[in-house]
């Protein structure tokens, strides 16, 4: 393999941000103006919403139900066993139910846009439709990120919920603690910011998913090969991305909420 | 806000003006000019590899030229805003090398796609796509899928897709390559059909010398619904041929001009 010197590497980096930059763009554009395509994007919020319904549930549960489970032991050192429902509650709220489910749905549908489209792209489908008159961006691109950001905020609720049922539910039959101190607690301690910042992430989170899932596929060369190296790129590179994007959010939300 | 794509048939469809395109260092198409006017069809000849479904890709605004110009219907594609290509693409229809069927949609709804986009009534979508899938004679397989069909049936139902918006200017990218004799004959003679019932300017990539001389040396009678040879020695003069070498062209004229060549290249080539 020839590797590139430092300067094309860094020239291509800035092309494909600026390509990225341009198609997400396009897809935003395309949300506004004529035609939408109403069926894709209803189809693909049932593959997405509908579809990723239970591993988000199952994740978002077992991850309250961890949470409890650990937390529990360090606060019992601190004699604040009781404080459990709060911490799970908050913890699951902000950070873990939005991260947890952007990452799952990362996994599961960013892979699938990157291979979907990535397949397409190489055996010139994508080529097919565009000769046939109309805008891949907004037949694929455009009904992808509204179904992927609309899904994305309702499991995160579902994720919240779960993870708050499961923390719960360990603290209940595991733990012994007083079931309605738990959701008092976790309750009471809620802010109105908080559940704006565990509303806003998944806003980002989702359109991380599309746009990266559908750059990924749109910019495959190189046959079945190609494919399979976009898909893991697609899943790394939106991971990644969720994740720097919740610390950022977090920063901003600290700064306009004070927590 | 709609353009017209209408001229006088002096003119030509198709024209490249010094078109150049290469890819990283690879120069795929080096000044390449030519016309096609209306009604023709041009056969695009040359060894694999010689830059011709670059060519075609091309002429239907799917890549851009690195230099030159390109005309369709008189209009330069440089031009044209990404809206108003889509708009000059609904006036062509082009077969993929490879078919490029959309596997995730059924027979019927691959060939109905480009009416399903133009809001056609329901009703006459299907009367349009049954008669589309007739004139390729693969009625039988509306309800398949693309991974159920051989890939003889699948370039057909790829020319019933293009064939379907009755289009000004088709585009052929290697019909036959890689079938059976028969299954190729099948194809061109649905190319002659369409060229002779419909008069539509084409352009058509092929391997096979045979398939080109056939094309040029038949007509379609549509009394008998049959191709038939053109009296001996007669060629249909709407019938031009472009030999592509890589990235130059090195022919350009009629067949007669095409078989009585003196370019020792040429001469290897058609032999
Ligand atoms: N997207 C692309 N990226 C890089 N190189 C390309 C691309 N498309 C075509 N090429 C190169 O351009 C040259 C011409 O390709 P093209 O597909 O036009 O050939 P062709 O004449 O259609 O060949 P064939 O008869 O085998 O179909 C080849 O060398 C190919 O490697
Ligand atoms: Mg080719």
């Amino acid at each position: 393999m020839k590797l590139a010197s430092p300067d094309t590497y860094a020239k291509r980096l800035v092309a494909s941000v600026q390509d990225y930059a341009l198609l997400a763009g396009q897809a935003i554009r395309n949300i506004f103006t004529r035609p939408f395509y109403s069926t894709d994007t209803i189809a693909q919020m049932d593959y997405i919403g509908v579809g990723s319904l239970p591993i988000v549930i199952l994740t978002g549960f077992f991850t309250g139900c961890v949470l409890a489970l650990q937390s529990a032991t360090s606060l019992k050192e601190f004699g604040a066993i009781e404080m459990t429902g709060r911490l799970v509650t908050l913890s699951m709220v902000k950070e873990l139910g939005p991260v947890l489910t952007g990452l799952m749905v990362s996994g599961r549908n960013a892979s699938g846009m990157a291979s979907e489209l990535g397949s397409m792209k190489v055996t010139e489908q994508i080529d097919a439709m565009r000769a046939l008159g109309t805008d891949p961006i907004r037949k694929l691109v455009t009904p992808r990120l509204i179904a992927t950001v609309a899904m994305l905020f309702f499991l995160t609720i579902l994720s919240d919920a779960c993870g708050i049922l499961g923390g719960s539910v360990v603290s209940i039959v595991l733990l012994k603690l007083n079931g309605s101190a738990f959701f008092h607690t976790g309750y009471m301690s809620l802010r109105y910011g908080d559940v704006i910042e565990g509303l806003t992430k998944p806003l980002f989170s989702g359109f991380i998913v599309a746009t990266i899932g559908c750059y990924y596929g749109l910019r495959t060369t190189g046959g079945t090969r190609g494919v399979g190296k976009s898909t893991t790129q697609a899943v790394v590179a939106s991971s990644v991305l969720i994740i720097l994007c919740d610390f950022i959010v977090t920063q901003m939300m600290i700064d306009i909420f004070g927590r | 806000m709609t353009i017209s794509f209408e001229q006088s048939p002096s003119d030509p469809v198709v024209e490249f003006r010094n078109v150049s395109i290469s890819f990283e260092q690879n120069h795929v198409l080096n000044d390449v000019s030519f016309r096609v006017f209306h009604g023709e069809t041009c056969m695009i000849l040359g060894p694999a590899g010689g830059g011709k479904s670059t060519l075609m890709k091309l002429a239907n605004g799917l890549l851009r030229p690195d230099s030159g110009e390109i005309f369709i219907f008189g209009r330069a594609l440089s031009s044209m805003t990404e809206q108003e290509l889509y708009e000059m693409r609904a006036h062509v229809g082009m077969v993929f090398q490879e078919s490029a069927l959309f596997d995730s949609l059924s027979v019927r709804e691959n060939v109905a796609y480009r009416l399903e986009e133009e809001h056609v009534p329901e009703a006459e979508i299907e009367e349009r796509v049954v008669a589309a899938l007739r004139f390729v004679e693969l009625e039988q397989a509306i309800d398949k899928f693309p991974a159920e069909l051989s890939g003889g049936m699948r370039r057909r139902v790829s020319i019933a897709r293009a064939i379907i918006s009755r289009p000004d200017l088709i585009l052929y990218d290697s019909p036959t390559a890689g079938l059976d004799p028969i299954t190729s004959t099948t194809i061109v003679d649905l190319v002659v059909k369409q060229r002779d019932v419909s008069q539509t300017t084409s352009l058509l990539i092929t391997h096979r010398l045979q398939d080109a001389f056939t094309m040029a040396t038949n007509r379609y009678n549509q009394e008998s619904n049959q191709m038939e040879p053109l009296p001996a020695g007669e060629t249909d003069s709407r019938v031009k041929f472009l030999v592509l070498h890589e990235g130059h062209i090195v022919f350009d004229g009629t067949t007669l001009e095409l078989t009585h060549s003196t370019d020792p290249w040429l001469q290897a080539y058609l032999a």
